[in-house]
């Protein structure tokens, strides 16, 4: 199968404040020192979207901007956005107020509640009337989100920004769906090689069995909240290292892919 | 390597709303101009509206499947059940195996009717949720994709899409693409979403929920009617009597859940959707509209009608039958679309009364009896998000 290419990333999780300030941390040069990933303010939303962002929006916009930082033009971009659960703080206040006699439910809660949220803020900020789409995928929304992406790149032949990030719930649901924290990635892809490439990426089978897992440092980390899966992937980006990676889709099957540095 | 889109044949199809189970009981009711809407409560709704529900949810899931047990996977395995698709499903999964058939399924609020229920069954002293709720098998966007394939055994590139009202309409453009670069050569695509109060009452919020029966394209149109629906379709390689041709996709970029007022988002999906099919604007017989009856969204898709199709060509809403279905509408007014095809039927405006003077598009007010070939059917959702797709039906 022909490959695409990577093009920019973007990070945020616990003690990873960026992909260029993780990379010494992923390269093991610097301890990796976990901190709850701070509040992010996005540059692209007007006054009003911005006032209507949720903590989860912003920490999609966080690792998108941080590719547009890198000098891409994101209004040409189709997008897509890879969540298990959307924004688990809007759906506990919703399901609270539902079960209050009055139901009295905030429209901007609302309209923040759809699975598709950030990207629809993206959209409006980056000026982008490009297709994008919203993709969940429970524990394998990274999987699921990264095949899509690399599918639109390659069937299309145009770059796709995938943005894949699920922040934590506030209990009782945090009991029932357990992120530890926020995590999020941005991955550009290309259809080909260009002077921007990290490196290519090939999809070599759908149904591998076993799953890429990691040392003692990052494996808690890469279980900690669905876009942590990307970590694998992320390794051997910040390392230029080529090799297998197996990231799990289903509950039977995981996509292998082959990454080689640029 | 890529190749330009190719058409795929649709070898079953199947759809279960407020008009019934199954695809029978859909085109029965659009023949005959029944509406499924009924002016009912649900759970303890207490908004005066006409709802959309689907009769036979009652039954509790399989002991196999008990983990799934909610309203949204009862109407998924409901609609799998209708019209032999999942008999379909398996005996192409005798010819290709599991593993080549991939799942792409469009929901909108998954089962949150079950987190609904969970939180008002929260214990007084801890707050805690009750052992019975699954976040996992029923409030993840997941859940109906993965309920999907482990019902119907299929193995392929399995994921939800949940981009609000273009969901089950997105799923088609996704199986294309898969099974164009080859990571399947078939795929079940379609889309499930049901009652809820969170979308009762948030569109009730916006001002969105009419307290009539919805009119689309009506002068005194004041919004949506809600529904709730399943429905399957079975995309395989090759010729067939009945093809998607082509789809666009496209983002407004202008508001969270207020359309381009201009329609220019819609009408760039509408583009790219005739140029992927390859055909001209006058080939187009009929245009299933989003047509939801809200103000906003008929005057914008007006707007994108003009811009891109002739004046004569005819449209209509047929969110008059069974509600705006949300994230299921896109697979509902698929199935509509293929059965205008097959049955050379073109639907009026059910409970449109007068039409919007300041609407342009040739909304039909009386139902049609001719050869369709072509339709286009259109889906748009909160966040901007666009897609249209394109049937055909053999010459």
């Amino acid at each position: 199968m022909s490959k695409v290419y990577i093009d920019a990333v973007g990070l945020a999780a616990p003690g990873l404040v960026s992909w260029d300030e993780a990379l010494p941390i992923l390269r093991g040069e610097r301890p990796l020192v976990p901190a709850p990933v701070s509040k992010y303010a996005p540059t692209l939303l007007p006054a009003n979207e911005q006032r209507r962002a949720t903590e989860t929006v912003r920490l999609a916009f966080r690792v998108g901007e941080e590719i547009m930082r890198s000098g891409v033009d994101v209004s040409q971009l189709a997008t897509v956005f890879a969540s298990s659960d959307a924004d688990m703080m809007v759906s506990h206040r919703l399901c609270m107020a539902l079960a209050q006699t009055q139901r009295l439910v905030s429209p901007t809660d609302f309209h923040n509640s759809v699975h598709n949220a950030p990207s629809g803020y993206w959209h409006i900020g980056a000026r982008s009337q490009q297709a994008s789409s919203a993709i969940a995928g429970h524990d394998h929304s990274f999987a699921a989100g990264l095949l899509e992406a690399i599918t639109q790149t390659q069937a299309d032949r145009q770059p796709t920004l995938l943005i894949c990030y699920d922040a934590p719930a506030p209990e009782p649901l945090h009991e029932k769906r357990p992120l530890a924290s926020a995590f999020a990635v941005a991955l550009l892809c290309a259809p080909d090689a260009s002077s921007r490439s990290i490196a290519s990426l090939a999809i070599e089978s759908l149904h591998a069995e076993a799953e890429t897992q990691l040392n003692d440092t990052w494996e808690s980390l890469r279980l900690s909240n669905p876009a942590g899966r990307s970590l694998p992937l992320l390794l051997h980006l910040a390392e230029r290292k080529s090799g297998p990676i197996l990231l799990r889709r289903s509950a039977r099957s995981s996509l292998a892919l082959q990454i080689a540095p640029v | 390597m890529t190749s330009a889109s190719q058409s795929l044949a649709i070898t079953a199809y199947t759809a279960t709303s407020a008009l019934g189970l199954g695809r029978d009981a859909q085109w029965r009711a659009l023949a005959a101009e029944t509406s499924g809407l009924r002016k009912q409560k649900f759970d303890v709704s207490d908004l005066d509206c006409w709802v959309g529900a689907v009769d036979g949810l009652d039954t509790a899931l399989p002991e196999a499947l008990a983990a799934w047990e909610c309203r949204n996977n009862r109407l998924a395995q409901l609609a799998l059940a209708q019209d032999g698709f999942a008999q379909r499903v398996a005996a192409l999964r005798a010819k290709l195996g599991g593993d080549r058939i991939g799942v792409f399924i469009g929901t909108s609020t998954a089962g949150i009717h079950h987190s609904e229920l969970a939180y008002r069954a929260r214990d007084t002293t801890t707050q805690k949720l009750p052992d019975w709720f699954s976040h996992r098998h029923t409030q993840s966007s997941f859940s109906t994709a993965e309920f999907v394939a482990t019902v119907l055994d299929v193995n392929g590139p399995t994921f939800s899409i949940s981009t609000a009202c273009s969901s089950s309409a997105k799923v088609f453009a996704a199986a294309e693409r898969a099974i164009r670069i080859g990571l399947c050569d078939a795929a079940v695509v379609g889309g499930v979403d049901s009652l809820c109060l969170t979308t009762l009452y948030g569109f009730n919020a916006l001002q969105l929920v009419s307290g009539e029966i919805c009119r689309p394209a009506d002068a005194v149109r004041n919004g949506i009617s809600i529904g709730e629906a399943g429905g399957f379709a079975l995309l395989e390689k090759g010729p067939g009597k009945l093809q998607l041709l082509g789809y666009g996709e496209s983002s407004d970029a202008h508001h969270m859940s207020a359309p381009d007022p201009h329609g220019g988002g819609a009408a760039r999906a509408m583009q790219a959707a005739l140029a992927r099919a390859g055909l001209e604007p006058g080939d187009i017989d009929y245009v299933n509209l989003h047509g939801t009856g809200t103000p906003a969204n008929d005057a914008a898709e007006d707007q994108a009608i003009a811009t891109v199709l002739p004046a004569a060509t005819a449209c209509s809403s047929t969110k008059g039958w069974t509600g705006h279905t949300l994230g299921a509408a896109g697979i509902v007014e698929s199935v509509f679309s293929l059965l205008c095809i097959e049955n050379g039927f073109a639907p009026r405006s059910l409970n449109t009364l007068t039409k919007d003077p300041a609407l342009r598009g040739n909304i039909l007010l009386k139902s049609e009896r001719r050869p369709i070939r072509h339709v286009m059917s259109n889906s748009f959702g909160f966040g901007g998000s666009n897609c249209v797709l394109i049937f055909g039906g053999a010459a």
